[in-house]
């Protein structure tokens, strides 16, 4: 099958009811996106698929075909972080920082769809995501960082 | 399964929470060092001060230190690049930070410099294990001693150079500078073509907290960038050369006993390396559906355990079930005479409290990769204790720990919960067998299932109180749970407090502030009730009973914070906790709301935390926050459910986690005691989360919730 991920055309020979994050991961060596439950209920596998964020472990890879993937890989562009990364960067949220590009991507599909969210809008976006270490706090102060105009 | 898993995992980490270091001394060759350094300048902490620096004038290479006495050492190479060699590990802390801050502030080295080498066995030192907030207090201060003999011992050298005086010689930026004739030399060719070797001396002056310029600052996270841009590699993102990916069969309940199993299928597949050794069954696949298709394939046939305690029946058990008093560190006191001292007291009050199983939950479960190269294994594995997983190695394949490799990339967490090498034995016998390396990435179900958890417990509590406040009698008695912070910190006459040992049903192990948070919200509930029932308010009752100025300064700080005397509002609770453990002093303030159908919301939380000297503010506060919101999860809702010998809620659907809509408002009060050595701060600010939030409920509603999780439903209906 063919998958654009990031951008780029890849093909891979694989069984398309094989996980997305298995394919990104094991495949395409796209280790960003991590393996947290397996069951879309920790967010840690979230890449955006059409823009939507997207539970990559329970969603196989035969349906992501012509569709646009975005992983966390994909977010820089010549050596440049974007906006959400940069405020990530500044508020230095995270410890072991295993949840990070999975906070991080679905950060970035709900500013896209809302720039100035309120913070029960940002609860709502990020309670799929879970933080064990903690950091949720800063975690909200990186994402009001990066909504500021 | 009684004590299955320990035998197969020797080490049990609660019984030896502090393991004694290992009693080796070979010499070591300091040849190794500069063969893994290069040339340089090389300052190794010893335990003992072999070879006094101050003595040692010429500057010469000690004969010889034994290897088990150096805990860490420092490499300056002829690029002026410092390297770190330590046996910590990051699990997430931020101690890589925290000790390059150290480091660079004594040597006067910028941060951009050093490169800190960790948990490498074939690398670093000896450690027994990142755990047990040790961290900061014993190698912050190692390194600190280390460091500061490096920057002395370039002094000298560069005075040799210069023919002047060490004493007009200053260092600064990584040079060392002649105050005088304003002259410059680098660290790097300063170190250029040297051999030096030397230990330090436990009298070398180190820069005081209060004029520190790098320590104690918000340094971000080393390689903050790398982390939040997934270029990372944990454990479970590696990839080598023809890696093959690896399951294990796991039996249907714990103590179950392999009695057959059908193999056939399995081995016909192809590419698939098929292993069964003992109990231990294992495939490898070129890749993960592959092998996830032939462990099921397997048709194995397993004897069960017939009787099993569930988490309903688990209480009883563990008091029916007792394995013996504890002896030494944690093991209790008993003073005066606690029938006397009950007889003595106005009031008396008796409670038991219960304290279910919980999990880790890291977010990274288990993974290892295994390699064996003629006849050498190594394995990456993220683990608290590389050279604990070393040992494991080493006792399950009967090999000489020489040739055994521990490497720990920086892991996706663990909070007590990976001290052990599960992967790494069962990467390492796949990978033995396929002649290939092997990784094995336990699924959530598996890290909930056959890792451990932190213990179950029931704590009876029995004290007496004068109307005055003065207590008379304090029992206390832990059984299972755990001896960590065990002991009362309030003043009474007779007491006897005791740990004893259960036979659990269930593995467990260490756990961040091991049984600290079990016996403080025994504790913290108790005092609590025993105000109210002396009508004294609960903060001043303390104050009245402690007398350890650190403790009652963080316990008004966190009251004066809080607004602890400002008048509540109509179905709101206040509550309030104290606690010490591990060098960490915590004062937790806590308001409820209760609504109209009895569901309890957390309003707001006040936590004052003080650890000594602050070495980087923000991940203070961080560590401080992240066990307020770990310690939400463990007081709240967080329980293991168990039955006939499964794990009934293995899964993140079923074992609920905090997350953000379960945060309240969350204010931290950091206190910075620069004439005080800094602790560690990953575990004491756990403590005062779950009998603050109990004590507010209470004061709300007169209801005393005393198991642990308080409210599983989220409701006291």
């Amino acid at each position: 099958m063919v998958l654009n991920v990031n951008g780029a055309m890849h093909e891979v020979t694989v069984d398309p009811d094989v996980a997305l994050l298995t394919v990104l991961r094991d495949y395409l060596n796209l280790t960003g996106s991590k393996y947290g439950c397996g069951e879309g209920a920790c967010g840690a596998c979230t890449v955006l698929i059409n823009g939507n964020p997207t539970r990559s472990c329970i969603t196989s890879a035969g349906t992501a075909t012509n569709k646009e993937i975005i992983t966390i890989e994909g977010l820089e562009k010549n050596r440049k972080l974007p906006p959400v990364q940069e405020a990530f960067l500044s508020t230095d949220a995270f410890q072991c920082s295993y949840c990070a590009p999975g906070m991080i991507m679905t950060v970035v599909a709900l500013l896209k769809k809302n720039p100035a969210p309120n913070d029960d809008a940002i609860v709502k976006a990020m309670n799929g995501n879970i933080c064990r270490c903690g950091t949720y706090p800063y975690i909200l102060k990186a994402i009001q960082l990066a909504a500021k105009p | 399964m009684e004590n299955q898993d320990h035998s197969q995992h020797p080490f049990e980490p609660t019984r030896d929470e502090l393991p004694l270091r290992s009693n080796y001394h070979f010499e070591l060759d300091r040849r190794k060092f500069f063969k893994i350094a290069g040339g340089g300048l090389i300052v190794a902490f010893v335990l003992k001060d072999l070879v006094s620096f101050a003595d040692n004038d010429s500057l010469a290479e000690s004969p010889s230190i034994a290897a088990g006495d150096v805990d860490a050492w420092i490499h300056i190479g002829k690029d002026g690049m410092v390297s770190v060699y330590t046996g910590k590990v990051e699990v997430g802390k931020n101690i890589r930070t925290s000790l390059s801050q150290i480091v660079s502030e004594e040597l006067m080295v910028s941060l951009s410099s050093i490169k800190m080498i960790m948990g490498d066995t074939d690398l670093v030192p000896y450690d027994a294990g990142t755990f047990g907030s040790r961290t900061t207090p014993q190698m912050g201060t190692q390194l600190r001693k280390a460091a500061a003999t490096a920057r002395q011992a370039l002094i000298e050298i560069a005075a040799k150079k210069w023919n002047s005086q060490a004493t007009g010689l200053n260092t600064e930026n990584g040079a060392v500078v002649n105050t005088v004739t304003k002259e410059k030399i680098g660290y790097g060719e300063l170190a250029n073509g040297q051999k030096l070797m030397m230990t330090i001396s436990d009298t070398v002056p180190v820069i005081g907290a209060k004029d520190w310029k790098v320590a104690g600052r918000s340094i971000p996270k080393i390689d903050q960038r790398n982390f939040i841009s997934g270029k990372h590699i944990y454990v479970s993102d590696m990839k080598l050369p023809g890696m093959l990916y690896g399951k294990v069969l796991r039996a249907p309940s714990y103590g179950s006993k392999l009695i057959d199993a059908d193999l056939a299928v399995a081995k016909n597949i192809p590419g698939v390396v098929v292993v069964k050794d003992g109990d231990f069954i294992g495939v490898a696949a070129p890749d993960i559906k592959t092998a996830t298709k032939a462990l099921q394939s397997i048709n194995a046939k397993w004897e069960e355990k017939k009787e099993h305690p569930s988490n309903s029946t688990i209480f009883g058990y563990l008091l029916k079930n007792p394995a013996g008093e504890t002896s030494g560190r944690n093991s209790g006191t008993t003073n005066g005479d606690v029938e006397r001292g009950l007889t003595e007291a106005d009031f008396k009050h008796a409670v038991t409290y219960n304290i279910h199983y919980i999990a880790h939950v890291p977010l990274e479960p288990r993974a290892a990769v295994a390699e064996w190269v003629d006849g050498k294994l190594t394995a990456w594995t993220g683990t608290q204790r590389p050279f604990g997983v070393q040992e494991e190695l080493a006792e399950v394949f009967r090999m000489d720990k020489k040739n055994i490799r521990v490497i720990m990339p920086d892991t996706g967490s663990g909070y007590g919960g990976k001290h052990s090498g599960e992967t790494a034995i069962e990467a390492a016998r796949l990978a033995k067998e396929a002649k290939k390396p092997v990784k094995v990435v336990w699924t959530r179900e598996e890290e909930f299932t056959w890792a451990y958890f932190r213990p179950g417990g029931v704590i009876e509590v029995n004290a007496g109180v004068k109307k005055d406040g003065t207590l008379t009698a304090w029992k206390f008695i832990n059984y299972n749970s755990g001896g960590a912070a065990l002991d009362t910190l309030y003043k009474v006459g007779n007491k006897q407090v005791a740990h004893v040992r259960s036979n659990s049903p269930l593995r467990q192990g260490s756990y961040r502030g091991l049984a600290a948070p079990a016996n403080v919200f025994a504790r913290e509930c108790h005092m609590d009730d025993l105000a109210r029932l002396i009508k004294m308010d609960p903060l001043e009752f303390r104050i009245k009973n402690l007398e350890d100025d650190r403790l009652i300064t963080v316990l008004r700080s966190a009251a004066q914070n809080f607004g602890w005397n400002v008048s509540k509002t109509k179905d709101h609770g206040h509550g309030i906790a104290c606690g010490f453990d591990k060098g960490g002093y915590v004062g937790t303030c806590a308001e409820i709301k209760v609504n109209g159908d009895k569901e309890i919301k957390i309003v707001r939380i006040t936590q004052a935390f003080e650890c000594g000297a602050i070495i980087n503010p923000h991940h203070l506060e961080n560590q401080v926050m992240g066990s307020i919101v770990q310690g939400l999860g463990g007081a709240l809702f967080e329980a293991i459910e168990f039955a006939n010998g499964k794990i009934l809620n293995s899964s993140l659907s079923a074992y609920r986690v905090p997350r953000f809509s379960d945060i309240p408002k969350i204010v931290i009060v950091l206190i910075d005691r620069k004439d005080l050595p800094s602790a560690g701060a990953g575990e004491a600010a756990i403590i005062g989360i779950a009998p603050a939030i109990r004590n507010a409920i209470m004061d709300a509603t007169g209801k005393a919730l005393n198991e642990l999780p308080m409210l599983p439903n989220g409701s006291l209906a």
